[in-house]
Parts: C-alpha cells; structure tokens; sequence
C-alpha cells in the first residue's frame, strides 16, 4: 500500500517497565524443567502502571524527538488487548495527559499483537491523505497469562509509540517506503468477554498463525516494492518467543545480524501490540541514514503488517533526545514470584 | 477523593500544571483559585518543570482505604527545577535508593482506583531520574 503524500516517521519512543521476572523463577512455581524455557526473562508492570500510563511514557519521548507540541497532533490511536476499561477509551486518556485534547481523533485498537501496527497504518493513512498533519501511534500492553500456562513465562510489558506527518515538514526520522497487510480468520488464540486469560490451540499456534501471516506479509510487501532481504540492513518480527521470530527470519532469508538489534524477546518477553513496535525502535536507535528496515507484526485472530522503511538524516539529531529502548531494558530490578503476583494483582484473581 | 473535583482537576494532576500569580511570582500546585497572599483570582495556568530534587520524605505502611494495596509506599517533598515545592508519591523507588538529595522526574501513574468496578483515577508521581539530569 502506498500514500498519496509520501509519509515519515518524525519521532518515536519506547517504554519497558522496571522490574523483571526471570523466566527460573516462574518454573520454580510450577515445579518446570529449566530446560526448555522460551526466554531468559520477561518485564513486569508496577502495580500503579498500566496500558495508558506506559503508553503515555513511550508517547513522551516520541514527542521529545518529533519536536512537535502536542496540539499538532490530530490523532492517537492506542493498539492494544489489555485497555484500561471494556468501554471507555484508553486513548482519551493518553491524549489528555499529553496535551492533545481536545481537538483530535483518539480510539484504541485492538488485534491481538498487531493491534500497534494496524494504528500506525491508520496514522500513515490519516496523515498521507493530507486530512491532519500529525498522527502519534502507539503499541502498549500488559500481557496476562493464566498462572501456570505456558505464556505466564512470555507474557510481559511495554509500549512504543510513533509519531508520523508527510514527508519534509518535520525532520524526518524514517520514511515510509511501502506496507502491506494480510490477514484472514484463524482460531490460534483468544478472549471471551469477561475473561481475565486467554485461550490458546496450540494446532493453530505455529505454522497456520504466526508463520504463515509474517511470511506472506513480508514476501508480498517485497514483491511489491521489487526488493529482496539482502536490500534490507535490519528487519523486525513479532516476538511471541525467542524461536519464532529467528526462524521466520531465516526461512525468509534474513540473516541474524539484521535481526539482532530488534530481537528484544529473550530480555522483556511479549510485550504484544508493542513487541515488533519496540523492535523498532531498538534498532532506530543505533540506525544510520540510508538504512531500510523492514518491519512484520503479527496478530493472533490473525493477520500480519509489514513494513518498509528508509532511515533519514534527522535520525543523528533525533535519536538522544529521549531515552533509547536499551536504556529501559538494561534498567532493571528482579522480583521474585511472591512480588510479581503482588504487581500483577494475581493473589485475588 | 473520587469526586467531580478531581475531573475538574485531571489537566494540572496529568500534566503538572500550575496556577501562577503574576503580582508576587509565586506558583501554586496543587493550583489555587486565588492567590493567597494577594488575594489575585486571575492566575495564569503554567507548566512545571518535571526534574527536581528530593528534599525529604516518608514511608507509608499505614494508608487510607484507596491506596492500600501501594503499601509500603513513598511521599516525598520535592523541590522542583523553578524553586516550586510539591508534595508527591514517588513511584519505582526502593529504601537503598532513598535519601535526601536524589533527582527525581515526574511519570504518570495510576494513583487509585474506586475498586474493580468503578473509575481510575491518573495522576503524577515521581521517580529517581533514569539518567543524570
Ligand atoms: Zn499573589
């Protein structure tokens, strides 16, 4: 898909909480071989955080490095699958707290992991039609795994947030090359109404769901621009554990080191609609004008968006004005079990 | 504390604003209808700076219904960078980390909320700074 005005990104911004559970600590619970954990250790939300609140951090310091004030901005949209209430926007709230109220579009969106990706989709629609000048997309959640499961291990915590306007007016960060999405009806995980966990098909998990969607997302986005992995210096993927994302990679053809700066799994776990967002920003941060990177989310239900863009010059000026992804990922404080289900409010659910 | 009045106040509370009286040069947070030296009733609403310095504090082990579940937790009197003097919770803080002296930011925090079924109410706290500032 291309715009009528060619878009950028012209800021961004991440948000990893402080503190961490290792993945040991979780098996220890549940009486787990350490064996064949799928990361090293995921973040953990303070029990005063929550969808609005990281969102609005990661927004923050994506307004820092657009150098925009807040009331350019028409329109924020917050991907996610834990909102803040069943029938109130997080959105509004996030606008509010950074000063883009009242004039704006603000509504949450919501497909599983891609949820972050299908706003900045909007956001480059909005903004490439020429209808507003600014659109901030935001990817923020709070995984839930039922104690136990297999996704307590990966379940974790983030948001990431762009800032995107037509290309040329801002500095521009990073262009938008071209994006594709591609989904269909699949059964592989979900949520009734009123249900605090997930469910999962394991059948569905892999190949028909995650595989097949960032697959045909990411080939057909090539195919459409007539570029191939090599043209590509780093490419992002949705990060439901360690395996996937390094395994849809090389079956594509991408190489570990272009993965490398973007792989987060193995340190924060699943952050959900901001895992592939946070993927992105992690690697703008040591990116270099020129670069191109392409970007796969995908979401469970299920579908993938995949991106291509080209790192711009305001990349150098822009980058330390606000904090980096690693700067949150290396600040970090470990709990135990006991504390963890003390932040996450699991003793009365 | 779950009322009209704190809707009526979310913008200061979210985003640190403060009523300022031009005539004696002082600003007001939480923000005043008055100022209450001059008795001004036409203060300009200001941004704060969102960096400043931990003057002193205190541990709470014993709070009141609505933040129960934060306990043990930490109030400070905070100096901010333009000389203002604020009472805050801080946030992501631990007791070796604590002492007078130590820079802190603001972040926006859930501060309460009316039990499982009623609204959550936002707010401002601080945490040490993430990087030297
Ligand atoms: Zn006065």
């Amino acid at each position: 898909m291309k715009t009528f005005y060619t878009v950028s990104i012209i800021g961004y911004g991440a948000y990893v909480p402080l503190r961490r559970i290792k993945a040991i600590e979780i098996a220890r619970i549940w009486g787990k071989s350490e064996k064949v954990l799928p990361l090293e250790e995921k973040s953990v939300a303070a029990l005063d955080e929550d969808t609005a609140t990281m969102a609005v951090e990661a927004a923050y310091n994506a307004i820092l490095r657009a150098k925009i004030q807040p009331n350019e901005i028409g329109a924020v949209f917050v991907g996610t699958e834990s909102k803040i209430y069943t029938v109130k926007p997080t959105a509004t709230v996030v606008a509010e707290a950074l000063g883009i109220t009242p004039t704006t579009l603000a509504s949450d969106y919501e497909f599983a992991c891609k949820a972050g990706t299908e706003a900045t989709q909007t956001c480059i629609g909005l903004v490439g039609s020429g209808m507003i000048k600014a659109a901030l997309a935001i990817g923020s959640d709070i995984a839930r795994g039922r104690p136990g499961d297999e996704l307590e291990y990966t379940a974790g915590a983030g948001a990431a947030a762009l800032i995107l306007a037509r290309s040329g007016i801002y500095e521009d960060v990073a262009e938008i090359e071209g994006t594709y999405s591609f989904v269909t009806d699949t059964p592989d995980f979900w949520r009734r109404e009123g249900q605090i966990y997930p469910m999962h098909y394991y059948r569905f998990t892999g190949e028909p769901a995650y595989f097949y969607h960032s697959r045909e997302a990411a080939l057909r986005l090539m195919n459409e621009l007539g570029l191939k992995p090599s043209d590509f210096k780093y490419a992002v993927f949705h990060q439901p554990n360690s395996k996937f994302p390094q395994e849809v990679a090389k079956s594509l053809g991408f190489t570990a080191e272009q993965i490398k700066p973007g792989l987060l799994v193995p340190l924060i776990g699943n952050s959900y609609a901001a895992s592939s967002l946070l993927g992105l920003t992690a690697t703008l941060d040591i990116a270099k004008p020129g670069d191109r990177i392409l970007i796969t989310s995908f979401g469970s239900g299920a579908g993938s968006d995949a991106m291509s863009i080209i790192v711009k010059d305001g990349i150098e000026s822009k980058r330390d004005l606000a904090p980096k992804t690693m700067d949150y990922i290396t600040r970090r404080r470990y709990v135990d079990y006991a504390l963890y289900a003390k932040h996450r409010s699991k003793y009365n659910k | 504390m779950g009322s009209p009045s704190y809707w009526r106040e979310k913008v200061y509370r979210y985003r640190l604003i403060a009523k300022y009286c031009e005539n004696c040069n002082k600003k007001y947070y939480p923000p005043k209808l008055a100022c209450p030296i001059c008795g001004n009733k036409e203060l300009k609403e200001v941004q704060l700076p969102r960096i400043g310095t931990l003057i002193t504090y205190t541990w709470v082990t014993q709070p009141t219904k609505d933040f129960a579940t934060q306990a043990p937790y930490v109030v400070g009197l905070i100096k901010l960078d333009d000389g203002t003097l604020i009472v805050s919770q801080l946030t992501d803080v631990e007791i070796e980390e604590l002492k007078d002296g130590i820079r802190v930011e603001a972040v926006f925090r859930r501060m309460f909320e009316e039990g499982d079924s009623g609204l959550i109410y936002y707010g401002t706290k601080f945490r040490p700074c993430l990087f030297s500032k």
